[in-house]
């Protein structure tokens, strides 16, 4: 079952490798990962979307908060949770198509982030499946280029303190 | 506050943390750390031959003292000679500080004469590792690395020091509580955990503990002792476990999996509770895990949340200090109004003499018929009379590490070092100087195989520069003797590059390092050549040419059940 895990660590050179390392070196799974500074510098946090049975994905937990510089690991999934990723995605657009992926963007509430004579770069923010859906809608279209950005996640309020 | 030079700062440092003996080898990254050795008369530096037997050093003071040990290596191939002793303590959690030398900051990521990235190669096999980027960091890092190093689990943390750091000059702060808002390792037990465990106890009729190396970092073989003897519970070691509880006790079973007594594998089979304490299920002592302890509930007391639950499933973890949790069980035993700890006893009488007729119809045994052939097992048994079980043992790897765990009977924790987790052959010379320079008051022997002590003999140099008396035991088969006995049993008798005919003679290789090398061929023989090993005060080779296909069983095949042991 997928999972998505929470974590914060110390924002210090080599602390994502620790955690890239552990998932390698123990065999677990990383489906997607996405880390940034948060509000306070001297923190990161890393969102990371895993698989695996109920002892994996508490093993899991447990090594990751093994780290030293893991400040904290919280399975949001195991809550009510709002996940958003975000695509970035180069399609042809010719003559006949242009409109067409115009249309298809707007149905996805995406944005034209680029143009040029045979193509449109496209923008596109919403759950996983919702991104999934775009790309499979504009697939016949013609995709040049696809970049997505993994997930990001944040449990919603009141429901998991 | 005082301005120091870095090399200054951490001398400073290693003297905070009482540290009065390093290991350790030069280079060109760490001469101005070795230079100000120079100046520090109340810190001895050990100069190894070898840098992985620096880190081995640092390990067995570690085990003998429950200190943390601390090695000095230089950057580049000094520090990778050092990735098998570091390994070597992750796996074991022994408490060591690794300091190695890095090319100057500006170089770093040039690949730089002797440059490696030590802290991206140690972190898989570090508790936690540092790489100084700062100056101002150097002192909190040196603090923080002993901290981390020997709090919670225990396990070894590397320092990587660039050399313009060590040059510099550097703040010195007061030395304050260590305070990690993201490491704080669990120590009290929680009391509903307990109150579930001893309930489990309460109720259980064929109850075993089995003990692992956390006893013994925890110090914890006092209490474990007085909760085994509280409740008449028959008590199991790991091979990391052993002294943890007296091997001579009528209530020890010896060691258990792979190579453990029959005696205590049977008893986990058939057990209906089984109480692990800091002990982690390793697959050398499970075997197959479907039929391990299968009818057992089982309680788990660990330091390390992630050992709990990884390998078996458990009934009731504790997380927590060894020793902590079993004086909380003890006590539970002691305050609970309606218990009474002989009627607990009482119901495990049945239990015991069923553990006694298995020790009776099965003990560990060998075929010591009468000819003048040395079997190894005679001569580890002759060593344990003529220590009286009082010295220290080391090992390498392999059958004699076997034979040693089986034969020698350890009444006491930190009385034997060996390599359980990692299995490093090479291991136990170097250790046995580490042990001797930390107690040099004890008979310290390494007791060695002829492929293993091969793999660090060199630090024959070291023992005699030091002075350092230890003595190893060579059970001299001419063969790689453990994985020959896999290709016995296994492989058809097919011994591809387990022959060992091509040797030193060790008895003239001692000679050479100006050591004393002794030689029995002979049963008759042994005796007097550990009683002159043991009379001689100067490091002593003594090279048993034993029996040459003599096996270690009980033996558990790998994949299988514990209980289906081939006996000898």
């Amino acid at each position: 079952m997928k999972h998505t895990l929470y974590v914060l660590l110390q924002n210090k050179p080599g602390v994502l490798s620790r955690v890239t390392g552990l998932f390698s070196g123990r065999g677990f799974n990383i489906k997607s990962i996405c880390a940034a500074e948060t509000i306070d510098e001297d923190v990161s946090c890393l969102t990371l979307v895993t698989e695996g049975d109920e002892n994996i994905i508490e093993q899991i937990t447990k090594q990751l908060h093994k780290l030293i510089d893991v400040i904290k690991v919280h399975d949001i999934s195991d809550g009510d949770y709002v996940e958003r990723e975000m695509v970035l995605i180069r399609v042809k657009a010719e003559a006949h198509t242009r409109a067409e992926v115009l249309r298809v963007i707007d149905i996805f509430r995406g944005k034209v982030v680029d143009v040029s004579a045979r193509s449109y770069a496209v923008e596109v923010t919403g759950s996983p499946s919702k991104i999934q859906a775009a790309i499979d809608i504009l697939r016949p279209i013609g995709i040049k280029e696809i970049i997505r950005t993994g997930t990001i996640a944040i449990s919603r309020a009141g429901k998991n303190k | 506050m005082t301005d120091l030079t870095g090399a200054q700062a951490v001398v400073q440092c290693l003297r905070e943390e009482g540290v009065t003996t390093i290991f350790g080898y030069p280079g060109g990254a760490v001469i101005d750390l070795y230079d100000e050795l120079m100046n520090s008369d109340d810190l001895l530096h050990v100069l190894v031959r070898h840098e992985q037997a620096a880190v081995h050093a640092a390990d067995g003071y570690a085990r003998v003292t429950g200190e943390v040990g601390v090695a000095l290596l230089t950057s580049g191939p000094g520090a990778t000679n050092g990735v098998t002793g570091i390994a070597t303590a992750y796996l074991d959690s022994i408490p060591i500080v690794i300091l190695t030398g890095q090319v100057p900051t500006p170089l770093i990521g040039n690949d730089a004469f002797q440059e490696v990235d030590i802290v991206g190669i140690t972190r898989p096999c570090t508790k936690h590792n540092f790489l100084v980027n700062r100056k101002e960091e150097l002192v909190q890092v040196m603090r923080e690395a002993f901290h981390i190093a020997r709090t919670g689990r225990p396990g070894p943390v590397l320092v990587d020091l660039p050399k313009d750091l060590i040059k510099s000059i550097v703040p010195f702060p007061e030395r304050k509580a260590i305070k990690m808002q993201n490491y704080q390792p669990t120590y009290e037990p929680h009391p509903v955990q307990v109150d579930k465990a001893c309930r489990l106890i309460m109720k259980a009729r064929k109850p075993v503990l089995y003990v692992g190396g956390g006893v013994i970092l925890s110090n914890a073989s006092e209490e474990l002792r007085a909760l085994a003897l509280k409740l008449d519970i028959p008590v199991t070691m790991t091979l990391m476990g052993l002294g943890a509880f007296p091997g001579t006790h009528e209530l020890s079973m010896g060691m258990l999996g792979m190579h453990g007594t029959y005696t205590a594998n049977m008893a986990v089979a058939q057990c209906d509770l089984l109480i692990s304490v800091g002990a982690r299920f390793d697959d050398r002592v499970t075997g197959t895990l479907d039929t391990f302890a299968p009818n057992a509930e089982i309680i788990h007391i660990d330091i390390d949340p992630t050992s709990i639950s990884k390998n078996v499933k458990v009934d009731v973890p504790i997380v927590s200090d060894c020793r902590m949790a079993l004086t909380a069980m003890a006590s539970w035993f002691d305050r609970e109004p309606d218990v009474s700890v002989n009627y607990e006893k009482s119901k495990h009488q049945e239990w015991f003499a069923q553990i006694r007729t298995w020790m009776e119809e099965h003990p560990l045994t060998y075929a010591n018929d009468e000819s003048d052939i040395i079997k190894p097992q005679y001569v580890i048994e002759m060593l344990d009379q003529m220590t009286n079980g009082e010295a220290i043992i080391t090992t390498e790897v392999g059958q004699h590490q076997m034979w040693a765990a089986q034969f020698y009977r350890y009444n006491h924790p930190r009385h034997f070092l060996t390599s359980g987790g990692l299995g490093t052959m090479g291991y136990g010379f170097p250790a046995a100087i580490g042990a001797k320079m930390a107690m040099p008051d004890k008979i310290v022997i390494d007791i060695a195989g002829d492929a293993s002590i091969q793999m660090n003999i060199q630090e024959l140099a070291t023992a005699r520069q030091y002075n350092c008396p230890v003595k190893i035991a060579i059970l001299n088969n001419r063969f790689l003797g453990m994985v020959r006995q896999w290709q016995e049993l296994f492989y058809e008798k097919r011994y591809a590059s387990t022959v060992m005919d091509v040797a030193p003679d060790f008895v003239k290789l001692a000679e050479a390092y100006d050591a004393v090398g002794l030689r029995a061929t002979k049963k008759s023989e042994v005796e007097a050549v550990i009683k002159e090993a043991l009379a001689t005060d100067n490091t002593v080779v003594m090279d048993f040419s034993i029996s040459r296909e003599e096996g270690v069983f009980p033996m558990v095949p790998a994949g299988k059940s514990t209980t289906e042991m081939l006996l000898v």
